[in-house]
Order: structure tokens, then C-alpha cells, then sequence
């Protein structure tokens, strides 16, 4: 404590909080100080204060601040590795013959919006349950297809997320904590299933993938055994990938790890010339493998009781999903956002659909959005500046629990990246998480338009901390 | 001619910011009118008035949104005016996101930035800066609290726990500090001495570290405790505190009191604690009465230059001696020559709180009673947009400051004020204070010289303007300069704020007789 004589003999060290000229006088003077950017905690609604007041009663502080810690510990400690690929139905668990995944939070065929009813619709006609695109979207309101969120499933789906039983899926084991998790495999290009295109070409693909690609891949982990994501997503950070919109270091060294497995499956040479062309095709390829990294490791931290970190980040393309790791199987929504960025020559921001897929899960663990100071090259991709992209990654630091040691930013002097997103910590700032993303078009049947920046609705977290309240104890 | 209005949802920023933005949008070519505001019901109101908002779109706004209104010669200039906005914005961001490593989220982060703060200053919304003010002591920080609208329920809170750390917790409504030769907000650079000031009124504070230096003397320490402290209800905690850490510090060697007088069981409590003080004190309770502290020891002043003057007597070791009165006889009959026979009052529009207090008690006891909207009872202004006969009108009230920047910061209501003003035929001094200082507008005496002129072009009749400048040459808006401004504008510039007050009510008294 400075009691007030220590004060008049001390040189005064400024907070200063609104005004911001008051600041620059102080400075003027040569008075160290520093500029607090305030925002209403809980932008001022009343209730949310009370909430926010309750859970800040020191008893309840220190539960959560020590179940928090446990929840990032488990994030930070996880250590996934790719195992293997396995058909959907194979694989995921409570995965049928007539379900379809989709990413974001659970929604009916109703209120989808055009991307997800396109990979639908497309991912039906691929698994021969309907002739054409028209009778899919008979089948798809008949109510005889089972929707249910990949998110419900250990898996993760980037975009419509949509995945069909016979979809070859990714294989990734938590070696930390034993749990495992899924994702489809990249379609590479842009006018793809998950985009919301879905015509012959389309089709095709997903044919090839299916009885080529998958099973290569198969065979390749086979012989591999596991391949340490943990080690490569922290080296393509050092390498300029934030691995959710810049995947080029990632996917360059996943394919290294890949080859010598890959050259050595029984596979006809033509075969393995078209899937090293596939993979050379897009830097994309390593795009789905760093979420189901991300999710393997997220997933171990669900269901410890009292801890208010955000485990699950994902969109519909109608409804922005929260789920936190104090609450499990509850679903916190609100309204899918618009996604602000640069796009292809020909769209205009109208023709944009709202936010989509699972892929925020690498910015709940800490990489996307959240590492965004590793990736200046993508900066313009996203509409922003260098300086822009290092002060979106520190001020991630003020929402979140901790550092992750194990993935690190060169350009911040190796920091780790923020990991574990507290609810109540973004309500008190009024902070939202970035997230780094692509755009799909609105209409189905057209694929991916751009790229850009968005954040959840604060809905999401108004929610999620109305139940934390009447949770913790 | 076109008008143009649009708004954003929940965009936040704050009024010193979006004054600049406002000028830069008045200054495109072709654009005769704009602002940008947050969407308070007094800014709607204002930008209804000048035409730049239509009542069917301030229905949808409310005060978390930001409300554009533009006018202009032609769609172009429109275009262009919001082009100039967009870079206003984007700049804004840039520099925020730019910087964003200097500064912090949330005091908690400032904190471990600092490593040891040990001062908050505070001037945040009234609803949310009581709790910033409690974590900014949990911390261990002293504080000034800028902002007002916070309840007195919420001030004792606050005081009761900066008594118990020994911690200065001034204000909510404390606009001035000066610790240790540092300026906290509005404050004016003058010299160091062994004069230690506690002040429950900011301008009247500023008035008199200001006038001590002109008359040779200097300021150890200046601290504010905000205006209701003295009150019954809030009991002195802070005007206690404070006059006990400057009885304890080395450098003060004279002690000064500025304030409205506190309530009786206050000052029976400050009175008890002064009596033990070995260092003089004078006290300056303005319109108190001077036996309140007779038998005390007290050396009693009745204006903030006469409280200046004596404890620079006492700081110099010499008795306090009465301060002669001016011979202004030669202006006042020289401006009288001047009116016409409609011309009677006097209206001042002060942008220092403690200024208008103070001028308001010198004229009433000269003129009779002054209608304010600081004045209590019959002659409380109830219409704080009509004046009527003589009114004395603090523009730094709640009234005017809710959205809007305060008048030292930002002069555009007062200048439109001075305009309207003007065109009472019944008026014939105006009385302004021009305060310098940090925090305050980079050319005070700028804009009141426009408005003068303005004023002078439109209205029909002669109007003396007293100006008193609250400021020293140190300052960066430079006393000197500043005054010049204003007699080159054709105002009578007065020294002190009490000069001022006293030469309008010789004008005044001698044409009402």
C-alpha cells in the first residue's frame, strides 16, 4: 500500500481511465502513465453486472479461478497425434448409415442457411440416398436424415462441416489424456462441398476422395503409425502459418511427413501422382488436420466443474455455438455475424453468407485469430495491418487464462500463444475473441467468396454466463 | 440545401474524440453544419435544433449509438464530409490497434504494466467509475475521480475505504490536483513553493494556485476532494484526510481551504482538527460567513484573490494584509456611455463551477439576486436554455456535459450561447471566464474572440465583455497571448475572476442608479 504520505514524496505513476487528454498532459509532463481503454463490463446490462458481482465474491473467485487453471493446463498439456483415417461410419462414434454431421451448434433443415443446404443436399446425392439435388432437398425435409453437430461428435468439420457416413475422416489421438477426434479431409479448392457447391465436379471429388485418396491416406498412417501434430503446428507458426486461413508451412511439412508412407502404399503409380497433385493443389490440405488437433485438446478440458473456459467455438452459418468447459453439453447461441474481409473479384459483400463452421475451434485453443502476429503475411488476406495483427494477438491475453508454452510466436519473443477464453473475462472487458475466416456464399451451389474477420455474437456469452451463474455455487 | 443523418449501433467513443471529429466534418468544403455524437437525449435535442437530425430518426436512436448528421450545399460535399469521417474512423483504429501494445484493456493489465501505479486517474462514466475507482484502491492507488453522476451512497463507499488505507480518494466531480508538481487533469503549470492547497472546488482551486503565483508565492501540493465531501452526508472524509497529510508534509508550510462552506458539524470537525496545526491556515469558504471560523485561529478570506494574497503573505513570513480596491471608475464610465436605454443586465457564462459561484455571490451582494443554474431557491434558473435578467450560467453543469465534452475542453455551446445572448436587447455586460491549463482547449480565448465577433456582426447593440483569464504564462496556451486575443476581440480583460465580477457589478450598480 502507498498510504498518502509515501505518496507526496513519490513521483506519481498514472492510470489513466477515459479522458484520453488527461493522458497525453500527464505524459507532456513526463509523468509515466498509461491509457486504460475501458468499455462497460458486460456493456452496462444491469443483470450481467450482478452476475459478474456474484461469481466475483472471493469464495467463488478462487473455484474458478482454480478449476480455470486445471481446464487450460489439460488444453496446454494435450498432445495430439494423427493416428490414422477411417470412414465415418468406421470411425466417429454414433456416427449412421442416415446421419450427416454439420459444424456449428444443433439446427434443423428449416433454418440452415444456403451453404450448409448445398453440402447437404450434395453430400446426400454422394452417398447415393438421393438421384439429384432436387430429390435431396425432399429427403433432407422429410426428417428422415438425422442432423446432429460434429461437435457432439469428438469431431470437427470446417465450413458446412458436413460430413456423410462414407466421408474418409482424419484419425487424432490426445496422447496426454487417450480421448480422440475427427474431421474430414480437405476438398482443396474453392468451389467444394463444404462451401456450399455442389455439382457433378463436386460429386466427382468426393467419389475420388472417398475410393482413392482415403484409403492412400489409410494405408500411408498405417505404416506411419502416428505423426506428431502437436510438434508440426508449432513449428508452422515459427514458419509464418497462424493454421486457420495460412496453412502453407503446415501443409509443406504434414506432405513431408506423409510421403515416404504415402510412395510406399500399394497404390498404382497414377494413383499416388494424383494425390501428390491433390495435395500440391491447395495449401489448404493441412487446414482440417490442425482442428482436430485443436478439438482433441480442447475436448479434454470439457466438464470440470466451476471453470468458466470456452471449449467449443463453432457457426452454422444461422447460429454462433458456445459451449464452456464448467457447463457440459449445454449450447450457448446467438446470431451468426457477418464476416468483414476482402473478396474474389465478382462478389460483392451482399452475396456473403454469415459466419460458418467448426474451424473457430484453432482460435479457442489459441492459434487463427489468436496467433495472428505469426502470420504477417496473410495480414492483407484478413483487410488488416501488420500492427493491427499483433495488437488483435495481445489483446487476446485479456480474455484468456494462459500461455501455451508448447506453441509459441517468434515475432513476441516466443511467447505462447493465449489459450483457455474465459466467459466472464470477455464480458468484464467487453472483449470478443477474433477469429480469422473464410466466406462462403450465401446462395448454395457456389462455393467460397473471401476471407476475413469476425467475432461470436456477445449473446453467446451473456447466455453461457447466466448459467455459470446459477451453476457455481 | 442537404441534409444528411446516419447512425451506428453500439459504437462507443468518447466526446473529446468525436468533438474532433465534429470539426474536421464542419471544416469540408461546403458542409455548413454537422456532428457526431453518442445518442444522449441532450445531443439529440442539439442536433435537432441546429437541423441535422430528424425526429423521426432520433425516435430508433439511443445513447450507446452514434448519431452522424451532416448539412451541406450539395450531395457532393456530403460525399465528401463522410469520406473525411471514414479516415477519421479509420485513423482512429489504426492508432488504437497501432498502439494498442502501449495501452491496456482493463486496469488489472495497466497494473502489471506499471508494476507499481500508485495514482488513478478517473473519468469514466458516472456508473461505472465508482467500481474502477474501488479496484484502482484495492491496487493500492491513490485517485481522482473526474467523473460525477456517481451517488453519495457510492462516495461514502469509496471514502470510507481510501480512510482506512490512508488513501486519497478525490472526488467523484474533482477536476484538479496538483501531487508533487505533477498537473492531474485540469490543472496550470505554476511554481513550486511551501503552499499546500485542499480545495472541495476545482476552478476555485485552479483561481487560486493560479493568483499565488502571480502575486510571488508557490504551490506544494494541491488537492481536490470534490464538491459534496463537505456535506453532512459525506462528513468532511476527505477534507480531513488531506489537510492532515499536508500538516504532515515537509514542504507545506501554509495551509489553504477552498470551499462553499461545509455543513456545521463539518466544520466543527475541521475547525477541531486545525486548531492543533501549527502552520497558518486560511480558509476561503465562499459565501460563508467569516465568524464561522472566528476564535479558530483561521485567517478568514472571502474571495479566492483574497485567499491567494494572504497565504502568500503568510507563506513569506509577512501578516495578511487587505488587497487595495482598483479604480475602475474610468471604464465603467466609459462603457455606460456606450448602451442603450434598453441595456440592463448582466449574463455570465462560465465554464469553471467555482468561478460562477464565486462571481454570482460578489454581484449579488452588489446588484441584488443573480438568477443561476447554481443558485438554490427563487432565483434557481429553471429554464437553463432562456436567461432572464441578470443570470450567471455554469456551463460545466450535468446538463451541458451529458454526451458532450466539458466547456474547458470543448467551447462550442458556450460560443453559440454567447451568440444568442447577444441578441437580448436587454443585455448589457457579459461576463466570461477563459480557463488555460492541462485539459483545457488549446485556444479558449480563440473561440470566445470568434464569438465576440460574430456576436458583434449580428446584434444591434453595444456589449462590454469581461473576460478574466485563469491561466499563467507557463502555461502552453500562454496567459499573455490568450489575453491579448481577447482585448484585440474588444474585451475588457480583468486579472482575476473576482476583478471581473466586481467591475460588471460597478457598471451595473451605477446604471441602475
Amino acid at each position: 500500500m502507498n498510504g498518502i504520505k509515501d505518496l507526496l514524496y513519490r513521483e506519481p505513476v498514472v492510470i489513466n481511465e477515459g479522458v484520453e487528454l488527461f493522458k497525453e498532459d500527464l505524459v507532456k509532463q513526463g509523468v509515466q502513465t498509461v491509457q486504460v481503454n475501458f468499455t462497460p463490463p458486460a456493456g452496462g446490462n444491469p443483470q450481467l453486472l450482478d452476475i459478474l458481482d456474484y461469481l466475483s465474491d472471493p469464495r467463488r473467485k478462487e473455484a474458478i479461478a482454480l478449476a480455470n487453471q486445471e481446464a487450460v493446463k489439460r488444453v496446454i498439456t494435450s498432445h495430439p497425434v494423427l493416428v490414422g483415417y477411417g470412414k465415418a461410419l468406421d470411425v466417429i462414434p454414433g456416427m449412421t448409415a442416415k446421419t450427416i454431421l454439420h459444424a456449428g451448434p444443433p439446427i434443423t433443415w428449416d433454418r440452415m442457411c444456403g451453404a450448409m443446404r448445398g453440402a447437404i443436399t450434395g453430400a446426400l446425392v454422394f452417398e447415393g440416398l438421393a438421384r439429384d439435388i432436387a430429390e435431396a432437398e425432399v429427403l433432407a425435409a422429410s426428417g428422415e436424415i438425422i442432423f446432429s453437430p460434429c461437435h457432439e461428435h469428438n469431431t470437427v468439420g470446417s465450413m458446412a462441416g458436413v460430413t456423410s457416413p462414407s466421408m474418409y475422416v482424419h484419425i487424432v489421438k490426445n496422447k496426454a489424456y487417450g480421448n480422440l477426434a475427427y474431421t474430414n479431409l480437405s476438398e482443396q479448392l474453392s468451389k467444394i462441398l463444404r462451401m456450399g457447391a455442389n455439382d457433378q465436379s463436386v460429386i466427382d471429388r468426393l467419389i475420388w476422395m472417398r475410393d482413392v485418396l482415403g484409403p492412400m491416406l489409410k494405408e500411408a498412417m498405417e505404416l506411419a503409425g502416428e505423426i506428431d501434430l502437436r510438434l508440426l503446428m508449432s513449428q508452422a507458426l515459427h514458419m509464418g502459418d497462424e493454421c486457420h486461413n495460412r496453412n502453407v508451412a503446415g501443409t509443406s511439412i504434414l506432405s513431408q511427413a506423409l510421403t515416404p508412407y504415402l510412395a510406399q502404399t500399394g497404390f498404382s503409380m497414377q494413383d499416388k501422382v494424383d494425390v501428390f497433385n491433390f495435395i500440391l493443389s491447395s495449401d489448404y490440405f493441412s487446414g482440417p488436420t490442425w482442428m482436430a488437433a485443436c478439438k482433441c485438446a480442447m475436448d479434454a478440458a470439457q466438464g470440470i466443474e466451476n471453470s468458466t473456459v470456452v471449449t467449443t467455438m463453432c457457426r452454422n452459418g444461422t447460429d454462433f455455438g458456445v459451449r464452456v468447459s464448467g457447463l457440459p453439453g449445454q449450447w450457448f447461441t446467438g446470431p451468426s455475424q457477418q464476416v468483414i474481409g476482402p473478396l474474389f473479384a465478382g462478389f460483392k459483400p451482399e452475396d456473403s453468407g454469415l459466419d460458418i463452421g467448426d474451424s473457430a475451434i484453432t482460435e479457442t485453443y489459441g492459434i487463427g485469430g489468436f496467433a495472428m502476429a505469426a502470420a504477417p503475411a496473410i495480414v492483407s488476406l484478413v483487410g488488416g495491418t501488420v500492427a493491427e495483427a499483433i495488437g488483435f494477438t495481445d489483446k487476446m491475453l485479456e480474455i484468456t487464462t494462459d500461455t501455451n508454452p508448447n506453441v509459441t510466436i517468434p515475432l513476441l519473443n516466443f511467447r505462447g500463444v493465449a489459450s483457455g477464453i474465459d466467459v466472464l473475462k470477455v464480458l468484464e472487458t467487453g472483449i470478443l475473441p477474433i477469429i480469422n475466416t473464410a466466406i462462403a456464399h450465401k446462395e448454395p451451389g457456389i462455393g467460397m467468396i473471401g476471407a476475413g474477420i469476425v467475432h461470436p455474437p456477445m449473446d453467446c456469452f451473456v447466455k453461457a454466463a447466466q448459467a455459470l451463474g446459477q451453476n457455481i455455487r | 440545401m442537404v441534409m444528411y443523418n446516419t447512425y451506428k449501433q453500439n459504437a462507443y467513443y468518447d466526446s473529446v474524440t468525436l468533438m474532433l471529429f465534429s470539426s474536421k466534418l464542419a471544416s469540408v468544403e461546403g458542409i455548413k453544419d454537422a456532428a457526431v455524437m453518442m445518442g444522449t437525449d441532450h445531443n439529440k435535442s442539439l442536433m435537432m435544433k441546429s437541423g441535422i437530425l430528424t425526429e423521426e430518426l432520433a425516435r430508433s436512436i439511443t445513447p450507446n449509438d452514434l448519431v452522424i448528421g451532416i448539412r451541406g450545399e450539395g450531395d457532393d460535399h456530403i460525399q465528401q464530409a463522410l469520406k473525411v469521417l471514414e479516415e477519421q474512423f479509420e485513423n482512429k483504429r489504426q492508432s488504437v490497434a497501432g498502439d494498442e501494445r502501449i495501452r491496456a484493456k482493463t486496469l488489472e493489465s495497466a497494473v502489471k504494466q506499471l508494476g507499481n501505479p500508485n495514482f488513478a486517474v478517473i473519468s469514466l462514466p458516472g456508473k461505472f467509475a465508482g467500481d474502477e475507482a474501488m479496484k484502482a484502491m484495492k491496487n493500492g492507488m491513490h485517485v481522482l475521480l473526474f467523473s460525477d453522476n456517481v451517488s453519495i451512497e457510492e462516495e461514502n463507499r469509496l471514502k470510507d475505504y481510501a480512510v482506512e488505507h490512508q488513501l486519497l480518494m478525490m472526488g467523484p466531480d474533482c477536476g484538479t490536483a496538483i501531487v508533487n508538481g505533477a498537473a492531474l487533469g485540469f490543472a496550470n503549470v505554476v511554481p513550486q513553493g511551501n503552499i499546500g492547497v485542499v480545495a472541495a472546488a476545482g476552478t476555485g482551486l485552479q483561481e487560486v494556485s493560479v493568483l499565488i503565483g502571480r502575486m510571488g508565492g508557490g504551490i506544494s501540493q494541491a488537492l481536490g476532494t470534490g464538491g459534496r465531501d463537505v456535506k453532512e452526508e459525506v462528513g468532511g472524509k476527505m477534507m480531513l484526510l488531506a489537510l492532515n497529510a499536508l500538516n504532515n508534509d515537509p514542504q507545506t508550510q501554509v495551509i489553504g481551504i477552498v470551499s462553499k462552506p461545509p455543513s456545521p458539524s463539518v466544520m466543527q470537525r475541521i475547525l477541531n482538527l486545525i486548531q492543533n496545526f501549527q502552520k497558518p491556515v486560511v480558509a476561503c469558504f465562499l459565501g460563508g460567513d467569516e465568524k464561522l471560523v472566528a476564535g479558530a485561529g483561521v485567517v478568514a478570506a472571502e474571495t479566492l484573490r483574497e485567499a491567494a494574497s494572504y497565504l502568500v503573505d503568510l507563506s513569506q513570513g509577512r501578516q495578511p494584509q487587505k488587497l487595495p480596491d482598483e479604480d475602475v471608475d474610468g471604464i465603467v464610465a466609459g462603457e455606460r456611455a456606450k448602451y442603450a436605454a434598453s441595456q440592463r443586465y448582466v449574463r455570465g457564462l462560465y465554464s469553471g463551477g467555482s468561478l460562477c459561484y464565486e462571481s454570482m455571490l460578489l454581484l449579488e451582494k452588489e446588484i441584488g439576486g443573480i438568477y443561476s443554474n447554481i443558485a438554490h431557491g427563487e432565483y434557481e434558473l429553471k429554464d437553463v436554455e432562456s436567461s432572464k435578467g441578470n443570470t450567471l450560467i455554469d456551463m460545466g453543469d450535468d446538463y451541458f456535459t451529458d454526451g458532450m465534452p466539458h466547456p474547458m475542453i470543448d467551447p462550442r455551446l458556450r460560443a453559440e450561447r454567447i451568440k444568442r445572448e447577444a441578441q437580448d436587447e436587454s443585455v448589457a455586460v457579459m461576463l466570461l471566464d477563459c480557463v488555460l491549463g492541462y485539459g483545457a482547449h488549446e485556444n479558449p480565448a480563440g473561440a470566445i474572440a470568434d464569438a465576440i465577433h460574430a456576436a458583434r456582426g449580428s446584434g444591434k447593440n453595444y456589449i462590454t465583455y469581461i473576460v478574466s483569464v485563469c491561466g499563467t504564462d507557463a502555461d502552453r496556451q500562454n496567459r499573455g497571448s490568450q489575453e491579448k486575443i481577447l482585448r484585440d476581440a474588444g474585451a475588457i480583460v480583468m486579472p482575476s475572476n473576482q476583478q471581473a465580477a466586481l467591475l460588471a457589478a460597478k457598471i451595473l450598480k451605477q446604471k441602475a442608479e
